[in-house]
């Protein structure tokens, strides 16, 4: 038995890497994964409070790494769930206080006792993410139907590759299916040939994720919302499930019927 | 008045359009690490050596990268002055 490393990176800052990161430990778990999600974002630890377990936590990533502790007394345990952990990063050093070395070494111990090691990547292409990518077997990149954040992309695709590491999987992040329908943001067909890449997921842009940060409780305990079907989606992928892509949802009839009366009233002005 | 534009095809594209233009662009540059900076030099100077040998018009000249297939090209467009050659 030996843990499967994902790193979920993205070079642009902002565009969901935690949260994917939380959920999908999240949603793992209740299929009965063993998870560890790492937080690997030193100086900036944003993963404790995207699961609500910010009140937990005693040692870090960085106590285990200069021997304050042992690496099973920084593992925090969610309690909701029968087997999901966190691994905090440290909030008071910076990305120096880590090497690539030592996030090898410390999931490899990891390894053999769980399923699944999620790394959560700080934004940037520089030390923290070389240390985020170092352990992975597989590296999934973030990104939003923008031109900034797919450029970004891009750029990381290729560094991901350079290091060996690829071919990465793409998870597009915020997809608002009412503005691509009519032409003001990038679709997903035009976005995956530009990155020239293999899709894993779309995240739907969905308030209740919002929500779900404000309380620490992620959205995928549950799936009845958009985006909490979609990262338990994502999560069957990633266990080797073949999954379709279901298409946008379209909008109905009475929205249809509003938007031609606003048509029509532009018309007559 | 937006029926007309659409008649006419004077609308704009869809922003996702341009987004989708601006991006190929973008790659294409960053992946070949040319920048549209370096591609201005590279044309002043085709102009400079170009001139010295054959009249052209200067401001015609378009030094575009493309990304192709099989293989990335830089594609220079250098219009001759033939006009005012024939006059003479
Ligand atoms: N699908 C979504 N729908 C709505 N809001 C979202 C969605 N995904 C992420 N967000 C929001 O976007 C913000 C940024 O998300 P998050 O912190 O996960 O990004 P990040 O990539 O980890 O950022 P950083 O680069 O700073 O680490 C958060 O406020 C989050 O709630
Ligand atoms: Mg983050």
């Amino acid at each position: 038995m030996s843990a499967r490393v994902v790193t979920i990176t993205s070079g642009k800052g902002g565009v969901g890497k935690t949260t994917i990161t939380a959920n999908l430990g999240v949603a793992l778990a209740m299929r009965g994964q063993r998870v560890v999600t790492i937080d690997a974002d030193i100086g900036l630890r944003n993963l404790d409070v995207m699961l609500g377990l910010e009140n937990r936590i005693v040692y870090d990533l960085v106590d285990v790494v200069e021997g304050r502790c042992r690496l099973r007394q920084a593992l925090v345990r969610d309690k909701r769930l029968q087997e999901l952990y966190l691994l905090p990063a440290a909030q008071t050093r910076d990305k120096s206080a880590l090497r690539a070395e030592d996030m090898v070494r410390v999931c490899n111990e990891l390894r053999e006792s769980f399923d699944f090691l999620l790394v959560d990547s700080p934004a940037g292409i520089e030390q923290g993410f070389r240390n985020a990518v170092a352990p992975a077997d597989e590296v999934l990149i973030v990104t939003n139907p923008e031109v900034a954040a797919v450029r970004d992309a891009d750029r990381v695709i290729g560094l991901i590759e350079a290091e060996g590491k690829g071919p990465a999987r793409l998870i597009i992040n915020r997809l608002k299916p009412e503005l691509v329908r009519r032409g003001d943001m990038l679709d997903t067909e035009a976005v995956l040939e530009l990155l020239a890449i293999d899709l894993i997921g779309i995240i739907p842009e969905d308030e209740t994720v919002i929500v779900a940060a404000n309380t620490g409780r992620p959205v995928a305990f549950t799936d009845n919302s958009p985006a909490g079907r979609a990262f338990h989606q994502i999560a069957r992928r990633l266990m080797g499930e073949e999954v379709p892509f279901a298409p946008l949802k379209e909008p109905g009839f009475l929205e249809r019927l509003f938007r031609w009366m606003r048509f029509e009233g532009e018309e007559q002005q | 008045m937006k029926l007309l534009d659409r008649l006419l095809h004077r609308q704009e594209p869809p922003s996702g359009e341009i987004a989708r233009e601006r991006l190929r662009l973008v790659l294409a540059h960053d992946r070949a690490n040319i920048s549209p900076g370096l591609l201005e030099v590279l044309k002043d100077e085709i102009i400079a050596v170009i001139s010295r040998h054959v009249p052209i018009d200067p401001d015609g000249v378009q030094v575009t990268y493309t990304e192709g297939p099989r293989v990335n090209r830089l594609v220079a467009d250098i219009p001759l002055r033939t006009e005012r050659r024939a006059r003479r």
